[in-house]
């Protein structure tokens, strides 16, 4: 697709191509570190106390048992030929079977994943669609209330344990005022629909069961908001001071001076500019999007990859763990990657060195 | 000889404005004013406060009174006595991380950033590998790996926060040493180990500081964290996170039992927070305007 351009004018084809090294180069970066995430995990399952086998077998297994299983999962061989056990087991998806609910790992992951990207997606959609008009208001109205009102929700929003505002808007929202619903999925007597996308929102739309829908949506509320809170007022606070930083500059003080309208200058000028860094912090708030869906998932019983986490590691499930970890930090590369490649696009003054 | 006492003068007025500067930042005195409360609470604990483990069922979930100033739990236990007892536990948990991790990743990023391209790629891309992680889900692969207990909890949550550290004194080593004073110290002879610690250790401590004010903060908040999902520190110890996670239940009937621990959590970290804030705003130039 790029050589007909080649062909035409060699200055974009070396464009182009420092474009795709830079690709490569990330790509290979990327590579790496999910190389070094499964070293990381294996070696901090080296360190579990206690047999593998006994966890595995239960305590009345039969000594002969143990030998066999220990042979049969290379834990005889060296620490090297074990890595290598394991790592030819992920590249065939393989993670190994959860103590807890006796699955293959991957399954568990498969089914849990989506509860956790729906949560995930509809927080950030809430941290954007409040947090940024609540930082250009602050911008705006810099130093007066709406901007004091906002730097102290950020300070609050830094600080607050936000189990303990899930458990405040629970109380309150639900036990108290009723109006939206408890912890969970969808309401007992209410059917999932069929598992296309495994989101329950968007599935129940693709089935057009409405009613299903609504129900989701309402459970999708309150830990959408609790998980998008604290990213909510730190993206407010990153809108507002890049939009002050944008506003302090000479072309727009230019602009005001031949008379442009406030909202204009904001919209069409200002906004347009500041939107790099906030782009930079919203990427920032998806890696810590898994570390808050523990907490969050936790609490409201959200099917998802955080609760699941949490099951495991409280019921010492390690297999389990070392996936979930292995997973978060796979996502985690990728999202990072995604951010880079849209920063990138973005702002034509990064140079793909 | 005649020349010293001025300068000392200099010096000495200088230091009196820079305090006078720190004084004069309403976040930071705010900040260090809540850090030094919870403090002396921390350290006064038994004096101002019962045993936190008594169990008197007769005064289960007591409202607030002149007998339990902040109410009891579901167990009778007085909720002030566990409040004051468990900033004791987060306080230390907060600063043995930020010590452990400060050091690690101080020492890392020196050794990156003085002894040429292999070794620094070599510890950088040690330092990708562990920023890839959620810090709450390796926390709590490591804190369980490792079993629960105050001592491990500070390992899982320094595990996830030396690279910081690393990088931050990683970039300020790489702008340092193009500074003549390490061109001269070189040309006289300092080995790079020497120049690491002797000149560019002391020039990288401010930004330092100022990590470590908001990463006391945050490790509270992750220790916490661990605690509440309960792979952190166990009940009945009186550890903030996990007193929330006891008392949840009980958000009706007695909510002081788990706003209480909540809000010494929220108003710790806050004030570790508004220390980086101000501390940032008064030492880092760049960003005082």
């Amino acid at each position: 697709m790029l050589y007909p351009l080649e062909a035409r004018n060699p200055e974009v084809t070396r464009e182009v191509n420092i474009v795709w090294t830079y690709l490569l180069k990330r790509l290979g970066f990327v590579i790496f570190v999910v190389w070094g995430v499964t070293l990381a995990t294996f070696f901090i399952a080296q360190v579990v106390p206690g047999d593998p086998a006994l966890s595995a077998l239960g305590d009345n297994a039969r000594e002969e048992q143990i030998l066999e299983w220990r042979e049969l999962k290379g834990l005889n061989e060296p620490v090297i030929v074990q890595y290598g056990i394991y790592f030819r087991g992920l590249l065939s998806g393989d993670l190994g079977t959860s103590l807890r609910t006796g699955r293959p790992i991957v399954q568990d992951l498969k089914d849990f994943f989506p509860g956790t990207l729906e949560l995930a997606l509809t927080s950030v959609i809430f941290a954007i669609v409040f947090g940024v008009p609540a930082g250009i208001l602050a911008a705006l109205y810099k130093d007066r209330w709406p901007d004091l009102l906002v730097r102290l929700l950020a300070l609050l929003g830094g600080a607050t344990p936000i189990y303990w505002l899930a458990i405040l808007l629970l109380e309150l929202l639900n036990n108290r005022l009723g109006w939206l619903p408890g912890p969970g999925r969808l309401d007992a007597y209410l059917i999932p629909p069929r598992a296309v996308t495994g989101m329950v929102g968007l599935d129940s739309l693709l089935a057009r069961d409405f009613e299903v829908f609504v129900d989701s949506f309402r459970h999708l509320i309150l830990p959408a908001i609790v998980l998008g809170a604290f990213n909510a007022a730190l993206l407010a606070r990153m809108t507002r001071s890049a939009l002050l930083e944008v506003l302090g500059q000479d072309y727009v003080r230019t602009a005001k001076a031949k008379g442009v309208r406030s909202s204009t200058l904001i919209f069409r000028h200002a906004l347009r500019n500041a939107a790099l860094p906030i782009l930079t912090v919203l990427g920032g708030l998806l890696g810590g999007l898994l570390s808050g869906a523990v907490l969050t998932e936790t609490i409201f019983s959200w099917p998802g990859i955080g609760r699941y986490a949490t099951q495991a590691a409280t019921s010492l499930d390690f297999p389990a763990i070392m996936g979930v970890t292995l997973l978060a930090g796979l996502a985690t590369s990728l999202i990072n990657l995604g951010v880079d490649l849209l920063y990138a696009a973005a702002d034509p003054r990064i140079s793909y060195g | 000889m005649v020349e010293t006492p001025k300068l000392e003068q200099k010096v000495r007025s200088e230091q009196a404005r820079a305090v006078a500067r720190l004084l004069r930042n309403p976040g930071l005195v705010t900040g260090a004013i809540l850090i030094l409360m919870t403090l002396l609470v921390a350290l006064l604990a038994p004096f101002i406060s019962r045993d936190p483990l008594f169990q008197d069922l007769s005064v289960r979930v007591q409202a607030p009174s002149s007998v339990h100033i902040l109410g009891t739990d579901q167990l009778g236990r007085d909720v002030w006595a566990r409040v004051a007892h468990g900033a004791r536990i987060s306080l230390w948990v907060g600063f043995a991380v930020t010590a452990l991790s400060l050091g690690v990743g101080t020492f890392i990023g020196l050794m990156a950033g003085s002894f040429g391209k292999g070794i620094d790629n070599a510890l950088m891309r040690l330092t990708d590998i562990f920023l890839a992680f959620p810090s709450l889900i390796l926390a709590m692969a490591i804190a369980a790996a490792l079993g629960s207990s105050v001592g491990n909890t500070i390992l899982a949550v320094a595990v996830v926060s030396w690279p910081s550290y690393a990088r931050l004194v990683r970039a300020q080593v790489l702008v340092l040493r193009e500074r003549e004073f390490v061109e001269a110290a070189t040309a006289l002879g300092s080995s790079r180990l020497r120049i690491a610690l002797q000149h560019l250790l002391p020039n990288v401590l401010t930004p330092i500081l100022i990590q470590a004010s908001f990463d006391i903060g945050q490790a509270i908040l992750i220790a916490a964290g661990l605690s509440f999902i309960g792979v952190g520190v166990q009940p009945p110890t009186p550890e903030w996170g996990a007193m929330v996670s006891e008392t949840r239940n009980f958000i009706s009937s007695a909510p002081w039992a788990s706003s209480a621990p909540a809000l010494a959590i929220l108003f710790t970290v806050l004030g570790f927070n508004l220390l980086g804030d101000g501390l940032r705003d008064v030492l880092d130039p760049r960003a005082r305007k």
